[in-house]
């Protein structure tokens, strides 16, 4: 076999490769290239649905990979710094769930900020691990959760000596690092493994000017959303392990929820996009920097809003900052980040990343035109001059810390009660309710619901804030755990 | 030898014009430029393969993106001018000796030196020195002003491309905060004929109508645009392109012009009944 190096792509060379064999298909996916859906084939196109073929023998499987997609593997772990590279084609989700359930089996505890998207506490439900929470700081001008505080970290790994891992986030949604070299090292001296949610965090990998990645500290695990910086498809992503985890183990875990027909469309995305982040990353991000920097600057100098970036570190809770995230504080106009959101998308025709109570995410990215950023920073200006008002009363507080009575697993399968959202104060959840995006819970199963908790969800919902997790889809009833049970 | 250049009105029409030379070929960061020399129109400068002005009809374009403005308010001195690299809008502007200052915005400077050398017909003024050029995006540029010009022009290419910003919400809301409180916006305002040029055209006028409480539309015809059938936006904080024309007094400059004059300006405002519609639509 030859050498293989990062100019390689097995995968896609694998499916340009057979389709030039031409081979007659008598297997699935019944579209058969195509030829039997015209509809979809015109509307993807018919190059995306001839490489949209079934695991065989020249192809590899992902259940099992013992040929292109093990080359691929291997390369995505040589160009991410891992022991080995896991193709993922159920989301980033299925990554975070992957990494929890290998590092814990019931009953066991994980260490993790309350600010982790929800599919690490949904995998606590499927796992029934236990969490044990660490408040992040919370920046009280931006009203926005932070990185956990290094003391907050040790106390908690002190009390809680038998935790099997701790969770981390880098970035957060908004863009915020932790200190995880200090907290990696900290977890290994206590025996734990180090899991970090990289779903912000690709880019990292790349740059230098970008915070430390979670196999450059040495961290165990990393669930890594290529599909947002590094130009994947969409559901694609890679888990990353590293250290003493064993790579048989973790595909085992895998395997129990993992789709059996794993797309090529989304193997080959991720491989191609590997290939061009190891041999061009640099320069992309370079470019992405710059482009986030300038409307910064530009975003800054209208006034009112407030572009953030490094000058927030203060060496523990933000630890580090990625500079390609364009976060802005809008409340000094007057307007919540989502209204602003809101506003962009159905007056401006610009659709950016989230806005919730306070701030909003623009994504800049490698395939932004500078065209496109004049717009954006011009609506904003615009915004200001047309809707701007005093700042006044507006929801102070952004986090709520819970008060966690059951485990996730415990609360969602008990005996429940539905009830009206706004009478279930005092009650304990057995259910989400989130916003979306970012999709961080404010409540998770097992927590106490409190009336701070709820004044705030009805004010996410005034705001126009896009609530869901309950059974009940408008989040007007929920599910509480009945009390004889406890 | 036969050579044609050809190009697309609608998917389904074409257009085409006998070439003797292609004089000129280049690339900027922001589009392909060309000049060719043709027997019919001149001269014609094309920006990725659409005609933008030939030396035979582009006097249509530039008299009446000019005079119909500088003829409502004759008060007018402090002009910007964004995009019309070519050259021709100014060479209309600098007709009036009571202008003191054109603010020239134009995102491609390659277009401006390219039409230096190949088409000093409409690039002849270019060095008046009322004249300031500013090589960046109109977008950009338009955003730090308030209160501050009379007119604004806003001579674009189409509604994709690099002219693109230039038919958004965000730019109009920004002209009008620019404008002084009698000011006016004029804009290149696409077709009504095609299905294309028609869906700009309606955005266009829909997204300008929220700012200005006077918000018209006139035509004219220009034969090397995709059916002929051409509008200019004449928006303004305060006078009516209309009532408030003084006929005599723009007709006392005693100026020369090959298209326009004051009785073409009220007929250009007057229009057919499928264009009113599509205005009214949008509403």
């Amino acid at each position: 076999m030859t050498q293989l190096s990062q100019h390689n792509a097995p995968i896609a060379e694998a499916l340009t490769k057979y389709k030039a064999m031409r081979v007659v298909p008598f297997d699935v996916p019944g579209h058969k290239r195509g030829r039997g859906n015209e509809e979809l084939a015109a509307f993807l196109g018919e190059q995306c649905l001839s490489v949209d073929v079934n695991s065989m023998k020249p192809l590899d499987n992902l259940i099992h990979p013992v040929s292109v997609i093990r080359e691929a593997e291997q390369l995505a772990a040589e160009a991410f710094g891992s022991k080995h590279a896991f193709f993922m084609v159920n989301g980033t989700t299925s990554a975070v769930q992957a990494m929890v359930m290998t590092a814990c089996k019931a009953g066991e505890k994980i260490i993790l900020p309350r600010n982790v998207h929800r599919s690490a506490i949904n995998a606590l439900i499927l796992s029934g691990a236990i969490p044990v929470y660490v408040n992040p700081g919370v920046q009280q001008e931006l009203g926005i959760p932070l990185g956990m505080a290094l003391d907050d970290v040790r106390r908690t790994m002190e009390e809680n000596p038998d935790a099997k891992a701790i969770l981390i986030n880098n970035p957060t949604y908004y863009g915020i690092c932790s200190n995880l070299q200090a907290i990696t090292d900290l977890a290994h001296e206590y025996g734990m493994l180090v899991l970090v949610d990289e779903a912000h965090g690709t880019h990292f990998y790349f740059n230098e000017e970008l915070p430390a990645s979670a196999m450059s500290v040495g961290a165990d695990m990393a669930a890594v959303s290529m599909h947002k910086s590094g130009g994947s498809l969409t559901q694609s992503s890679f888990l990353l392990i590293n250290n003493d985890v064993s790579e048989g183990y973790t595909r085992q875990i895998i395997n129990l929820t993992q789709t059996t027909s794993g797309s090529y469309l989304l193997l080959s995305s991720l491989d191609i996009s590997r290939k061009n982040l190891a041999l061009h990353g640099k320069e992309i991000f370079d470019k992405v920097i710059g482009m986030a920097q300038y409307t910064r600057e530009e975003i800054n100098q209208i006034g009112g809003y407030y572009a953030y970036s490094k000058e927030l570190l203060n060496g523990d809770t933000i630890f580090d900052f990625d500079i390609t995230k364009l976060s802005v504080h809008t409340r000094e106009i007057g307007l919540e980040g989502i209204e602003i959101y809101d506003i962009l998308r159905d007056e401006y025709d610009i659709q950016i990343e989230f806005g919730d109570i306070g701030n909003l995410l623009a994504y800049i990215s490698v395939g932004d035109r500078h065209r496109d950023i004049e717009r954006l920073v011009a609506a904003l200006g615009e915004i200001k001059r047309r809707y701007g008002k005093e700042s006044g009363q507006m929801f102070q507080h952004e986090y709520i810390n819970p008060i966690v009575e059951l485990t996730p697993q415990q609360a969602f399968y008990s005996e429940k009660r539905n009830m009206p959202l706004a009478e279930s104060a005092g009650h304990i959840s057995s259910e989400f309710v989130m916003s979306y995006p970012p999709g961080i819970p404010i409540l998770a199963p097992g927590e106490r619901i409190t009336e701070e908790v709820l004044g705030y969800i009805e004010y996410c919902r005034e705001k126009g804030c896009f609530l869901s997790g309950t059974e009940d889809s408008q989040v007007k009833r929920i599910n509480v755990v009945k009390e004889s049970e406890r | 030898m036969n050579l044609w250049y050809t190009e697309n009105h609608s998917p389904n029409v074409l257009f085409s014009i006998r070439v003797d030379e292609h004089l000129y070929s280049g690339k900027s960061e922001f589009q392909k430029i060309d000049i060719l020399q043709t027997p019919e129109f001149g001269r014609i400068l094309t920006l990725d393969g659409l005609v933008m002005v030939t030396e035979k009809d582009e006097f249509i374009y530039h008299d009446m993106i000019t005079h119909v403005a500088m003829a409502t308010n004759p008060k007018i001195k402090k002009v910007l001018v964004i995009g019309a690299g070519d050259g021709g809008t100014v060479r209309e502007l600098t007709k009036y000796a009571s202008l003191e200052q054109i603010d020239m915005v134009e995102i491609d400077e390659m277009v401006v030196d390219v039409c230096k050398e190949y088409l000093p017909q409409t690039a002849s003024k270019l060095d008046d020195p009322r004249v300031n050029l500013y090589f960046e995006d109109g977008l950009k540029f338009v955003r730090n002003k308030e209160d501050e010009y009379d007119l604004i022009i806003v001579d674009s290419t189409d509604p994709f491309g690099p002219g693109e910003g230039l038919f958004t919400k965000e730019f109009y809301g920004n002209c009008y905060k620019a404008l002084k409180e009698d000011g006016i916006l004029v804009n290149q305002h696409e077709s009504p004929f095609y299905e294309e040029d028609r869906l700009g055209m309606q955005r266009a006028h829909q997204r300008i109508v929220g700012f200005f409480p006077v918000c018209k539309v006139y035509q004219v015809h220009i034969p090397t645009y995709p059916s002929g059938h051409w509008l200019f936006g004449f928006a303004s904080k305060k006078y009516d392109p209309v009532k408030d024309l003084d006929a005599d007094a723009w007709n006392a400059l005693g100026l020369q012009t090959k298209y326009y004059n004051t009785d073409i300006h009220v007929g250009s405002f007057a229009l057919p009944n499928y264009v009113k519609e599509q205005l009214k639509d949008v509403e």
